[in-house]
Formats: C-alpha cells, structure tokens, sequence
C-alpha cells in the first residue's frame, strides 16, 4: 500500500478527516453526530495514516500513546459527571452555562464535555487497535 | 432555554441530591477516575500501586458508608441526569448488591497490594492496575444498577477489563486460555442483551423497579418463562454453572496468580448475584417453575466440579474447579428461592469471594516459596514456613466448609433450607460436595505442607523469596475468614436482610420510585 | 414489517450459530459478530416499528404532538453496537496473535493451556 501517490495524499486526506471529526463531534451538540462517530471518523483518520506511511510516524504524530488518550478522555467524561456534585442534583446531570467569547455568546455544558471525553476514548481506543493490528501487518 | 419556565416536576427529579445520595453512585464512579488517570499515566509504573490502592480505599469507604446507610435506612437510589425514573437510568443499592460490591472492594484491596510483589514494571507498563480499577467500576456498576440494560454494559465493561488482565504478558498459554475465555463470554453477554431485548419488548421498560411492579400484570400475556429460561442461560453461562462452565477451568490458571484470585474470587459472583436479581426479584413465579432444573444445574455443577478438582495436579486448576463446585453451592439457594435459602447463597458469596481469592493468593504464595503450582513438585512447606502451613490449613478449612472457617456457617444454612424445602437430596449434594472438597483441599494441603521433601538441601536455599507481602495479604483475608466463622451474625443479618429484600421488593420499588409515582 | 424483520432475525441466528459451531476461530468470531448484528435486529424489532415521524418535540410545546418513533431502540442498539464493535476488534486482535504465536486457528489444536494427557496427581506419599 505505500505507493507515492497515497503516502503523498494520505498526510492531506488524514488532517482533513480528523477536522472533519471534530466538526460532526460539535454538530452532535444539536444535530445528528456527536462523540462516537466522531471518534470513529478521527481513528479511522490515523489507520489510513498509518497504512501510508508506517505505524511509527502515526506514533510521533500522536505524541500521547493512544491508550493515555482514551485514559484522559474516560477522566473528562467521569469529571463531566462528578460536576453535578456541586449542584445538588444527581450523577451525570447536564449542567449549562452561556459565555461570552469574543462578543459570542456561546453555549458550555457538561454534556459537551461528556461528548468530547467519549470522543477521546474511541480514538485511543480504536486507533491503538487498528495500529496493534497494522504494525503485525508489516513487521 | 424555554425550560425555565416551565414546571419540570413531571419530568425530572427535583429534590435536591445530597452527599449521602451520591454514595449510590460513588463506588462505580471512584474507580472510573482512578482508572482513567492510571491509564493516562500508564508509563509512570511507579505511581500506579499507589494510585490503584487509593483509588480502592477510597472506594471501599464509600461502599462502607452506602451498606451502613442500606442497613439504617432501607435501599438507596439515584436516577442519572436528574430524569424521572424509569427514563433515567437508575442506579439502586439494596443491602445485596451494597454488601457484595463491599466484599468485592476488600479483596480487589488486597489483590493490589499482593500485585505490588507479583506484578513487574512490564506489567504495570502493560497496563495491570487501570485494567484493575475499571474492572472493579464494572463489577460494583453491576451490583449497584437498578436497570437491565445497564447491567449489560457494565458486564461488558469488567469483562473487557478483564480480557485486559487475562493477556497481561501474552504467553503462548495466556493467549490460548484468553482466546477460549473471551470468545464464550462474549456469548454468555450477548445472550444476555438477547433475553434484555425480548424483555424491553415485553414490558417497554428496562428499569428493574419498574419491572418488578409490572410483572403480575404481564404474566398473562407475555412470554416470562421464555424471558427466564434464556437469563438463566445467560447468567449460568457468566456464573460456569454445568454444563455451561467450560470456559473457568480452560483460562483461570493462565493470568499471573493476582488476576486469577481476583477473577476466581469475584467475577463469578457477579452472574450469580445476577441470577438472583433478575430470576428471584424480577420473575419468582417463573424461577418457582424452574426451581427443579436449577437445582439439577446446581447439584451437577457443585459435584462434577468438584470430581473436577480431585483429577488436577496444578493447584491453579484445582482452584478453578473449586470456584465451580462453590458455584453450583450458591445456585442450590437460588432453586430454593426461600428467605434461608437465599441467605445461604448470599453468606456463601461472601464467603466465597474472600476464601477464593485467599486461595489463589495461596498458590501464588507457595509458588513463590517453592518454585512451581504442580502437586508433583510441592512438598515440605511446614519445615520452612511453619505460618504458611497455618495460613493454609485455616484456608483449606475454610473452603471444605469446617469449623472454624468461613465455609461453615453458609453451608449449614443451605443444609437446613434444603431439608426444610424438602429437597433431602439437595442437601446430600451439598454435604457430598463438602465431603469431596475436604478430600481435594486435604491432599492439597498435606502434599504440598505435610509431605517430606524430597531434597531438603535443596530446598533451603530456595528460601530467597520474601513473603511479607504475601503473609500480609493473607492475613488480611484471614481475619474476615476467621469472623465469619466465629462470629457470624452480623453477616447472617446483613444476608437475611438482603435476602427478604429480593423476595419482598416494596421497599427497592420505594427507593427508585420515591413518591409513590409508580406508573 | 415486523414478520419481514422477524425471519431476518431468524436467519441472522441461524447462520451465526451454525458459524459459532466451527472449529476455527475466524468462522466463530464471524459467527458472533453476526450474532451480534442478530440481537440488535431483535432489538430494533421488540421496539415496535413505527415509520411516522422522527422523536422530536416542535418548539413551541412541550410533548410530541403525534405518535412518534420510538427513540430508545435506537439508543440501545447504537450501545450495543458500540461495544459489540469495540469486543470485535479486540477479539480479532487476540485470534490474530494467538493465531501467529500457536501457529493453528483450529480450536482441536490449541491445546497448550489443557494439555492432553496430563499424569494424575500424586495419589500417596
């Protein structure tokens, strides 16, 4: 699978599917999306990455080892629900804030939060799978 | 934003959540935390004992103040994200599943302070204790869930975990024992999302409160024997009752000697404590109709199971039989599905979770001193280490069912329940099982302890090993052995209590439905 | 609709259970895989088809204003699924190492953690 034509795409199409996650990820927010697709999309993002040009460059791209990705998004998600605490009401309440940024009025909630963190976890977990699974393919 | 003006009070809980609420919530979501930073710091090994212990402490005193709270005050209950039940998902303490998930905390502690000697930098780097920690939020979610399908999904999150601990350093024994334990669970839960959909589609709720006010309306119409046939198929399979217990004694001997106390001592229970949430609480008239099945399944597995364990010559696998025959014991309460017999299999959980895990840590401890888990090869422990030899005997004890162990309190409960339910053979089967497990774990104890060495030379300058931390562990579980054998009638009154309330469900239904707003 | 879907379902099990009764290991995590696939049809089925009009509550009430699908099926399913995909990927992981490290996918030849004529234990001194 390392022709030139596809390790030449595969950076472009990669970066442009892993926008393309967070893009439905913050769609799901009110329309159809959300965390898991989201996360499938990016993880997919990083196996074509990987068929292209080797499991390694997807590693020093990545920086944090997937699993230490999902680690943190499983925390952002359990955190997300732990927030209720402070507000009396029970686990894994949606709690919503409106900020300004910029002159924006944007929408905050825990179940943004809660969304981004299950994100996380399918791309770590799915994305040390599929490079599991590709690095035996080559080596 | 129009919700605010609007009354909420149909559609979403709004009384306050206090701290004491959230103890229903905080022993699955403790863990979660913990796990989810041991995973992110899953390179820096040298945190992690630490981290997990804590982790477990904290979790173990939250489930300490949820079963003192259960006791006082009845079954506890929060419903996620503020929705009225049944459309939020529930999570219920009752004192069953409150004192379940605490004895399972006790040892998953002790499990983790044993790994800090058994599991190297390769293991932990490989991820032993956030497998460990999430494994536990599955196992106390499964306790403390008061909704079907949810029960699902943390079943499948401790078995996942589990898959995680079963490879942990990838042998060719590991992953032959992995691949045969993975695929048949795999199985057992998706027969069990099977039986979950037939009862959504049954009842159009999957809220176990809901359900068991439901059920006497339904049993005209729906298809409940259908529905329980297939979860006591399921949870048979989960439990390794015969003839579905295959895939226990094909993999619990392959892990590091910490995961296979940890999974023989607790995983079992979880398709047991299952079975008598869903069979007993849910479906009584129907688990009435099956009651002679399931005592042939619990009779056959406690005996073949045992017969199992006196063929091995590997300690790890006369321990999995073991966990088996214990198996087929608590399904004998379930059969009955009396108040005492019931009491019985909750005492027998108990005491199994504790004995099981001693045992493995056992093993893993003469391994250590002796080099090997084969029969063959053990021999003369008394000489050198004459407080392993009384660990061992006490443990051996405990597991034949004798004074002044764990094992005999739950057994004589059964006994009596059984003669009383007028089922004599059930009985024999039990004290059968007795019989034999005294003959397996004896010839254990005496080969291994008793036996002379053959080179004794030899054998003293084995005595490198340090068993410190493997006395200390061992003594940690005895003390509770030791009570529940001498003094157990707390325990007996924590088991009767979680008994009537499977059999007498108005007080669970109060909990989750707080004002009365029963659909 | 309902009887269609039910003999998919049917077939669904059938082919999965008579994969799951091979001996190799690929056809078997073939087998639960459409298993699997089989339990969320059944899923989808129980939930009462209902073709009219997506769960949403227009603006300006507060409950549907007519006889919606049935949500939570779906919810279910995608739970299901969710973990379904993520056991799939790591059951094929697993058979592909135990595949590579025991040399057989043959359930009869992967014998090392049972090994065949094992000796008795000791039965005397």
């Amino acid at each position: 699978m390392r022709t030139l034509i596809f390790r030449t795409i595969a950076p472009y199409l990669t970066s442009l599917m892993v926008l393309f996650s967070i893009f439905v990820l913050l769609r799901g927010h009110n329309d159809p999306g959300g965390g898991f697709i989201g996360g499938l999309i990016a993880a997919s993002a990083f196996a074509i990455y990987g068929i292209a040009c080797g499991v390694s460059p997807v590693r020093r791209a990545l920086y944090f080892h997937p699993m230490a990705i999902s680690g943190f998004g499983l925390l952002l998600a359990a955190l997300a629900g732990w927030m209720s605490l402070f507000f009396e009401v029970p686990f894994l309440t949606g709690l919503w804030t409106t900020v300004s940024i910029l002159g924006l009025p944007v929408d905050l909630s825990t179940v943004l939060f809660f969304d981004i963190g299950v994100y996380l976890v399918v791309v770590g977990a799915i994305t040390s799978i599929a490079l599991a699974l590709e690095e035996r393919e080559h080596g | 934003m129009a919700a605010e003006t609007v009354d909420i009070s149909n559609a979403m809980v709004t009384a306050p959540a206090t701290l004491g609420d959230w103890l229903v919530v905080a022993p699955v979501a403790i863990p979660l935390v913990f796990g989810a930073v041991l995973l992110m710091v899953r390179h820096e090994t040298r945190f992690h004992a630490g981290l997990a212990i804590a982790g477990l402490m904290a979790t173990f005193a939250a489930n300490v103040g949820l079963l003192e709270r259960v006791l006082s005050e009845g079954p506890q209950a929060m419903t996620m994200g503020r929705w009225l039940p049944p459309f939020g998902i529930s999570f219920a303490a009752d004192a069953l599943g409150a004192s379940l998930a605490l004895v399972a905390t006790l040892v998953a502690i002790v499990c983790a302070i044993y790994a800090t000697k058994e599991i190297d930098a390769t293991g932990r780097r490989y991820g032993f204790y956030p497998f460990m920690l999430l494994m536990m939020a599955g196992v106390g979610g499964s306790f403390l869930t008061g909704d079907v399908f949810n029960l699902y999904v943390w079943f499948e999150v401790f078995l996942i975990s589990s898959f995680g601990m079963l490879v942990l350093g990838s042998t060719h024994r590991q992953l032959d024992g992995a691949t045969k334990y993975a695929i048949l669970n795999l199985v057992g839960t998706t027969l069990f999302l099977t039986a979950t959909a037939f009862l959504y589609g049954t009842f159009g709720t999957l809220n176990m409160a809901d359900i068991a006010g439901k059920v006497d309306a339904m049993r005209d119409t729906g298809p409940l024997m259908t529905l329980t046939v297939l979860y006591l198929l399921a949870f048979g399979m989960k439990a390794a009752a015969f003839p579905l217990n295959f895939w226990l004694p094909a993999s619990y001997h392959t892990p590091s000697i910490v995961t296979a106390a940890l999974f023989g001592g607790v995983l079992t229970k979880v398709g047991v404590y299952a079975m008598m949430r869903i069979l007993v609480m849910l479906f009584p008239v129907e688990r009435a109709v099956l009651a002679d099945l399931i005592a042939w399944v619990a009779a056959g597995t406690m005996v073949l199971g045992i017969m199992g364990a006196l063929a091995q010559s590997d300690i790890r696998r006369v321990l999995g039989f073991v966990v088996i025959s214990g198996v087929g014991v608590m399904m004998a309460g379930v059969a009955l599905g009396t108040e005492a017999g019931l009491t019985g299999t909750v005492l027998y959980a108990f005491h199994s979770i504790i004995a099981m895990t001693a045992l493995y840590l056992l093993a893993g401890v003469m391994n250590g001193l002796g080099g090997s888990y084969s029969l063959h090869e053990l021999s003369g422990l008394y000489r050198n280490y004459p407080l392993l030899a009384a660990f061992a005997l006490l443990l051996v004890l405990s597991a034949a069912g004798l004074p002044p162990a764990s094992g005999l309190w739950p057994k004589v409960i059964l006994v009596r329940a059984s003669l009383d339910a007028g089922l004599p053979w059930l009985s024999f089967a039990i004290l059968l099982t007795g019989l034999l497990t005294t003959v397996a774990m004896g010839r254990v104890f005496i080969l291994t302890i008793w036996r002379q060495t053959a080179k004794p030379a030899e054998n003293d300058t084995v005595v490198a090993g340090r068993p410190a931390v493997g006395y200390a562990a061992l003594a940690m579980l005895s003390l509770p052995i030791l009570l529940l054998g001498l003094y157990p009638e707390p325990l007996i009154r924590i088991a009767t209590v979680s008994a009537t309330g499977l059999l007498e469900a108005s007080s669970y239904l109060g909990a989750v439905f707080p004002m009365e707003a029963q659909p | 609709m309902e009887v269609a879907l039910s003999v998919f379902v049917g077939i669904f099990f059938a082919v999965a259970i008579y994969l799951m009764l091979s001996k190799h290991i690929i056809r078997i995590l073939l087998g639960v895989s459409i298993f699997g696939n089989a339990v969320n049809l059944t899923i989808f089925t129980v939930g009462r088809v209902v073709r009219e009009v997506p769960p949403i509550i227009p603006e300006a009430l507060q409950t549907p204003d007519t006889i919606t699908a049935n949500p939570l099926p779906q919810a279910l399913i995608l739970t299901a699924i969710v973990i379904s995909f993520s056991f799939f990927a790591f059951l094929l992981v697993l058979a592909f190492r135990t595949y590579q490290e025991l040399g057989t996918d043959d359930t009869d030849g992967m014998r090392v953690a049972e090994p065949e004529g094992e000796p008795l234990p000791p039965l005397g001194y």
